[in-house]
């Protein structure tokens, strides 16, 4: 059975992916539960020019079938990350991807330009869209809203970018097929979504909202009807291919997204509930395929019957 | 030390206490290599989406063959966990976090102080304080008589025990920080030493590091934050320090008291 896909010149062993944010600045802490190299590629936590604190607790509560999240993207900065964290990053034997956020499309670039040649990854992937950042002056609350910002700033990564470039989406728009055309037009190589959705958790005994940052990104298996739309709908509008992300904590979860377009998919929340999940759930991957008799996984890819 | 998630068989499930109910588990592999102040993060298999995360305990009582958790009855998770049964299974994610550093334990004599059902924990700690033959005195508190936890357990070990009520109903009336600051009034001596310990409500611990302070004695306090990994792997259970956020699961629980920003 072949499990590998492609995105552009890069071959993944399989298509799943541990989600940024989910899986340790590298990985690091899920090594007493699973090889990380039998997952398809690792996607660093989200690094940024400078040093992040992260948001005030509480940065996190559960809900019906989901998490909300306001971690605040809190990092080391990226001279720290490419010092400490970059060297031990590469030595997995697998497809590294780091994660990179910024408030303009200058610091990103400027990030990218800092990564050592003989460190480069195998793709960078830009947040454009998580929430817990504010950014720059334009009046959406997040770049991968703005069609106009998205494509202007995916334009300078791929510049100054000598690895493939994905940009994660944020699903909080009402046409994601618009902003992921933007980023297809800016030169991605590949679109990753969802990231969460905008969410809030109140506590009606003491009459305040649960997180410290008040508003939060829900993610985990709540979401993945509207991930699922969300991935169809981007499926519809662009050529460059999809990493699908949302609720995924089973093997058929992944052909879920495969059949609406996902070349590939991240595993996210689930991570956090159950450290060995990507071993268990390409293990339910490979047993969904061969109970179908398929023999290549990309033969699913976008085959959903009309 | 190695983290692994194990599927322990469930050896009883009893109430202790008013809301509260001590599960024992068989799972060796946990038994043999935990810290007091050390938790685990359980979650019941059938119950996939509700609750979604994982629950962290802290460890209550280790014996050979496995380990007790002592938890309270306040959500979907732990009212599905009471009704588990002898031979059912629980996955258990563990031994996490730093337990209580009992390096320079030494000759100090050791004040361990748990509010409401931050006494869980503190009876392994007990335990292994006795077991290095270390002078301890335990203050237990609670808002009334029937959530205080422990009491005759504790005694049992041969430590000297000082109960705490809001209402009165047992022991002295008042909080135990009052207790612990009056045992202070009347035992410090040039000789005496102290090593304090305490797990409890965050504005319990917070008047107990100021005690500390006052009275120049190293405090260690086990902190409870939301969690979601409980491996230190999504920076959820942020804690403020003096040196910037850190995360109870993996910094902690346990944290120096005179770190934490309170």
């Amino acid at each position: 059975m072949d499990l590998s896909v492609k995105i552009g010149k890069i071959e993944f062993k399989n298509p799943l992916w541990a989600a940024s944010g989910t899986f340790g600045t590298r990985g690091e802490e899920f090594e007493d539960f699973l090889k990380l190299e039998n997952i398809g590629a690792i996607v660093t936590k989200t690094v940024t020019l400078k040093p992040r604190e992260g948001n005030p607790p509480p940065r996190i509560v559960e809900t019906p079938s989901g998490l909300l999240n306001s971690i605040g993207l809190e990092n080391k900065g990226i001279d720290a990350f490419i010092k400490h964290d970059l060297p031990k990053l590469k030595k997995i034997r697998t497809r590294t991807v780091i994660s990179i956020a910024g408030t303009t499309g200058q610091d990103i670039a400027k990030c990218i330009t800092k990564i050592p040649g003989k460190l480069m990854p195998d793709a960078i992937e830009l947040n454009l869209s998580c929430p817990n950042v504010t950014h720059g002056k334009t009046k959406y609350q997040l770049i991968s809203q703005d069609p106009t910002a998205t494509e202007k700033i995916v334009k300078a990564a791929v510049k100054g970018a000598s690895c493939a470039v994905i940009v994660k989406l944020t699903p909080n728009v009402t046409d994601v097929g618009e902003t992921a055309k933007a980023a297809q037009e800016g030169g991605a190589d590949a679109v990753s979504l969802v990231n969460t959705y905008f969410g809030m958790a109140v506590n009606a005994q003491e009459e305040r909202p649960v997180l410290g940052n008040v508003c939060g990104g829900l993610s985990g298996p709540a979401i993945k009807p509207m991930a699922l739309k969300a991935v169809s709908e981007a499926y519809e509008n662009i050529k460059i291919p999809i990493v699908g992300i949302g609720g995924i904590v089973k093997g058929t979860d992944v052909a879920e997204f495969m059949l609406c377009g996902a070349r590939a998919v991240q595993i996210g929340t689930v991570n956090l509930i159950e450290p060995f999940s990507c071993e268990r759930i390409l293990k339910e991957f490979k047993a969904y395929l061969e109970g179908k008799k398929i023999k290549k996984a990309d033969d699913i890819i976008g085959r959903l019957k009309k | 030390m190695k983290k692994k998630v194990i599927n322990a068989k469930i050896v009883s499930n009893k109430k202790a206490a008013e809301d509260h109910y001590v599960i024992t588990l068989d799972a060796p592999f946990l038994s043999k290599g935990c810290q007091p102040g050390q938790f685990v993060n359980v979650k019941i298999e059938e119950a996939v989406t509700d609750p979604l995360l994982r629950i962290p305990l802290g460890i209550h009582t280790v014996r050979e063959q496995g380990i007790g958790l002592l938890y309270k009855v306040v959500g979907e998770g732990t009212k599905k966990l009471a009704k588990m049964k002898k031979g059912d299974t629980l996955s258990v994610l563990g031994p996490l976090g730093k337990g209580f550093d009992l390096s320079k334990a030494g000759k100090r004599k050791a004040l361990v102080i748990g509010g409401g059902h931050g006494t869980a924990p503190l009876c392994f700690l007990a335990e292994t304080l006795i077991k290095r033959k270390i002078d301890t005195a335990f203050f237990i508190g609670a808002c009334e008589e029937k959530h205080i936890l422990c009491a005759e357990k504790i005694k049992k070990l041969g430590v000297e025990v000082y109960i705490a009520t809001e209402d009165g109903s047992m022991g002295v009336k008042g909080y135990v920080t009052e207790a612990l600051k009056q045992y202070l009034l009347r035992h410090t001596t040039y000789d005496i030493q102290y090593t304090i310990y305490a797990c409890g409500p965050k504005p319990m611990l917070r008047t107990i590091a100021r005690t500390a302070k006052k009275n120049n004695i190293p405090a260690q306090v086990s902190l409870d934050e939301y969690m979601a990994c409980g491996i230190g792997a999504c920076m959820g259970c942020a804690v403020m320090t003096k040196n910037g956020y850190k995360l109870c699961c993996k910094d902690g629980p346990v944290f120096d008291a005179q770190e934490i920003v309170w």
